[in-house]
């Protein structure tokens, strides 16, 4: 080997020392990338994945933090061994990093135009110049009218354009190597996709080295040249992406690949064997406006669907879609502002309270954050139970125990947790209770708002199966809003595809899918890509 | 967290700390496991026997010591303290009659602790359900308390005490009647802003759409919540009330003579700090106890109740 990686680490371990001994956060990683190259660390929670590059951008205390053993070569000096001074003036001119949360990352009390200046001033930039540089970066990162607009401030932009300036900054003092952790996963996946785009195109541009640290098999696929896949700290397999995604040799990288819905074609979708006459739910001219009524957000618009016993419809939208303003409706936490929701054929605005607390009983819910979702001070048998203390009558109080077992077991969780209380279980373990208290009072429906999208997707995966099994086993309808459109065409029967408050199309999946005859559907299942694209 | 799991040996599987209301027996499990926690947090423990002594002293404190407490000894005017030839009662020395501190302070906490701790039982009894009231109910009922409390609040404590007592007959109960109002607004502010923050989370979005009616939102879903604040709250405010009805007296529309409080025994050395500063400084360190030690005890109480917390009190971990 002749060339010299712009950034290699060698058997690199971190340690956190904790209160029940060391945890071992990465046990001797090795990964390279080079010069205009883009390396894409994959991983679940908890794998570490973060921490090595955390290590390179000197972002780990040592203490508390040990690193016993390991280099990071960068350019081939070894960036353990140097000073706190030499590091520092590494970081932001030669290597810079972008995070999840652009606008955590942000100053909200200074324009944007100024906080990318600043980062050019600091490195010794003048005034006037470095204005001049920040205009032209935001120019060069796709904000529109960039001189007028670098005088806004970051609430202004939206979670795509922040990010974008996030990566104006970073690439400001043009940095050899960009460390992004995360950098697409809080936004919708076409604005994923844009944003993957200008970092590639960047690369192209100016050669630089990236390493993107994602848990979304799609972004790897879709920005890297080279994949390492972690696990427990370790690193399982390491290759060019191409190779790993479509021949992994590790057992978890297979199991990581299938978990992914629709990889390797989608089975045929679940259909109902026959329409009734009144259907569980219908949905006539639905509207919410917030505000004035003839200027006001309409979050919801003219919405038309109905739901027939045993089937999933699928609610598909990026942010601000009005996705979650209509499962609030269909649960009745929200109130229509026009038209009307029936449910088996009674208009719900017309029920007394007697008749929503019976309307209650029938209708159940899961919400995308099962630790929000969860009351942080009930044992997770009172979770459990508290359906049926609202709801008295439906099962005796002596037989709560041995049910809440049941359900617990049903799950995929012991009867031992029931005494447990909601922060002693991971995430997915949080979102199998909220489904066990969904399925108490034996609902006709459930109401499912982004249910699986906090998880990773092996777990996610268990969980779609868990809901799968439960729909033919007592005959369940689902309302699933999601916005992943492999998930929706793995698990729904029918999709709804919304776009500001207006359902752009609706049919059955297969067909959607397939013909979609939207344009705004057809760019949604484009900015997909990987997932769907394997598939079909 | 192993301690946590402690229970699941038991036979009888699911045993959630504090459901099932109707078995006292569990009752009495979980509050002895509440106090097992005590043991790791000696500060607690040492504030929660302090208490309970001033607590059996201000119960017999004036049937075994009224009378040392009102005999003069002009002999033993301004004693100091450690004044042991007079007896072990001048071990704090004697007030400018000459009278015992100690005796007197055993005394006057009988009327120290009733006046603070039922005036501030009841403001923050009543302070809390209207606060919930407040925070629940959006529209007229919750405008109109906020208001009350800012017409309450805009009086300084003191003033509306004054006035209150001038026009009504001054004694324990309307001392106790008029701190406890006074005292209201911070417990309707605080439970209000709370329950405003609460209301909208998920779990509690969770129990309206399973069908839960107001009553098992507001006591079993926020309530719990809420609790360690308003505790905390009330510990500080003991102190509070304790040197505000001390003023009352010393303004003579508070508790009157021959009733003696620790706030008035304040008040009253105060003419003697230069040359006799006991008289003032045991009262006030009375107070200062109680006080510190129910900060210490609603501190751990906080974290003993908090099942996310409390594995810090049952390894030892928070002592470090």
């Amino acid at each position: 080997m002749t060339h010299q990686p712009l950034l290699s680490i060698r058997n690199l371990s971190v340690h956190f020392p904790g209160p029940r001994g060391l945890v071992r956060a990465v046990e001797n990683v090795s990964w390279q990338v080079d010069a205009g190259r883009t390396l894409a660390i994959l991983g679940e929670s908890g794998s570490g994945k973060s921490v090595s590059a955390s290590a390179v951008m000197n972002l780990i205390d040592t203490p508390p933090a040990l690193i016993p053993n390991g280099e990071i070569l960068f350019e081939g000096r070894d960036l353990l061994t140097m000073t706190a001074e030499q590091r520092r003036l590494l970081n932001g001119k030669a290597m810079s990093m972008i995070f999840q949360d652009p606008l955590s990352a942000l100053n909200p009390v200074y324009p944007v135009g100024w906080q990318i200046a600043e980062t050019l001033r600091v490195h010794g930039v003048r005034k006037d110049i470095a204005h001049a540089r920040a205009v032209e970066l935001l120019d060069r990162v796709g904000i529109p009218e960039a001189a007028r607009r670098a005088r806004d401030y970051p609430h202004q932009f939206s979670g795509g354009q922040r990010q974008r300036i996030m990566i104006a900054s970073a690439i400001a003092l043009e940095p050899k190597l960009l460390v992004a952790d995360e950098p697409t996963s809080a936004l919708d996946v076409t604005v994923q996709a844009q944003i993957i785009e200008l970092l590639k195109s960047i690369q192209t541009e100016s050669g630089l080295g990236m390493v993107i640290i994602t848990h979304d098999l799609a972004v790897a696929d879709m920005a890297a040249h080279d994949v390492v896949v972690m696990q427990g700290g370790k690193v399982v397999e390491h290759g060019p992406v191409a190779q790993v995604m479509e021949s992994p040799t590790q057992d978890y990288t297979r199991k990581l690949l299938d978990a992914v819905p629709g990889r390797g074609g989608f089975a045929a979708p679940h259909r109902i064997a026959a329409r009734g006459d009144t259907p569980l739910v219908e949905a006539r001219d639905l509207c919410r406006v917030y505000g004035d009524p003839a200027r006001g957000v309409r979050a919801v618009d003219n919405a038309r669907f109905r739901v027939d016993r045993g089937e999933t419809l699928g609610v598909v939208g990026e942010s601000g879609s009005g996705k979650s303003t209509l499962a609030r409706m269909l649960l009745g936490l929200d109130r229509p502002t026009g038209g009307e929701i029936l449910f088996d054929g009674k208009p719900l605005s017309g029920f007394s309270r007697a008749g929503m607390y019976a309307f209650r009983k029938r209708v159940q819910f899961v919400f995308q954050d099962p630790t929000a979702s969860l009351h942080p001070r009930m044992s997770v048998f009172r979770i459990i139970s508290e359906p049926w203390a609202i709801h008295p009558g439906v099962l005796d109080r002596a037989e709560w125990p041995r049910r809440v077992a049941e359900l617990l077991e049903r799950v995929g969780l012991r009867a031992s947790h029931a005494h447990r209380y909601p922060h002693q279980f991971s995430g997915g373990q949080r979102q199998r209770i909220a489904i066990a208290r969904a399925l108490t009072l034996k609902p006709d429906l459930i109401v499912c708002d982004e249910a699986v999208s906090a998880l990773d997707v092996s777990v996610q995966a268990q969980v779609i199966d868990l809901l799968k099994e439960l729909r033919s086993d007592f005959d369940l309808s689902y309302v699933f809003v999601a916005h992943d459109l492999a998930l929706i065409r793995d698990f729904a029967s029918t999709v709804l595809v919304m776009n500001k408050g207006r359902i752009v199309e609706q049919g059955e999946v297969d067909r959607v899918y397939d013909h979609p005859t939207d344009a705004y559907t057809r760019q949604l299942l484009g900015a997909t890509g990987a997932g769907l694209g394997h598939a079909a | 967290m192993p301690s946590l799991t402690r229970a699941s040996g038991i036979a009888e599987m699911p045993r959630p700390p504090g459901s099932g209301s109707d078995r006292p027996a569990h009752r009495l499990a979980g509050l002895r496991a509440l106090l097992a926690t005590l043991r790791h947090d000696r500060f607690a423990l040492v504030s929660l026997i302090f208490l309970v002594c001033v607590l059996v002293l201000s119960l017999i404190g004036p049937t075994w010591l009224s009378d040392e407490a009102r005999a003069m000894n002009l002999r033993a005017r301004n004693a100091p303290p450690f004044s042991l030839d007079d007896g072990w009662l001048f071990v704090l020395g004697a007030d400018a009659l000459g009278r015992s501190l100690l005796a007197r302070i055993i005394v006057a906490s009988q009327n120290t602790i009733v006046i603070a701790a039922f005036a501030v039982l009841l403001s923050l009894l009543a302070g809390s359900v209207l606060g919930l009231i407040a925070g629940f109910r959006d529209g007229w009922a919750g405008a109109l308390l906020l208001r009350f409390a800012d017409a309450v609040m805009s009086f300084p404590t003191m003033l509306l005490a004054v006035i209150f007592l001038y026009v009504v007959e001054p004694g324990i109960q309307n001392v106790i009647l008029v701190l406890a109002i006074s005292r209201l607004p911070i417990y309707i502010r605080t439970v209000r802003a709370q329950v405003l923050e609460i209301k909208q989370r998920l779990f509690v979005q969770a129990a309206i759409a399973t069908g839960a009616g107001t009553g098992r939102i507001l006591f079993h879903h926020i309530t719990p919540m809420i609790l360690p604040t308003v505790l905390n709250l009330a510990a500080l405010e003991m102190a509070f009330v304790m040197l505000v009805e001390s003023g009352l007296s010393f303004l003579g529309i508070g508790i009157q003579s021959p009733e003696i409080t620790w706030g008035l025994m304040v008040a009253d050395g105060r003419n003697y700090l230069g040359s006799a500063w006991w008289l003032s400084f045991w009262p006030g360190l009375a107070i200062m106890l109680v006080a510190l030690s129910l900060n210490l005890l609603a501190n751990w109480l906080r974290v003993a109740v908090d099942p996310a917390e409390r594995w810090r009190l049952e390894t030892g971990a928070g002592e470090e």
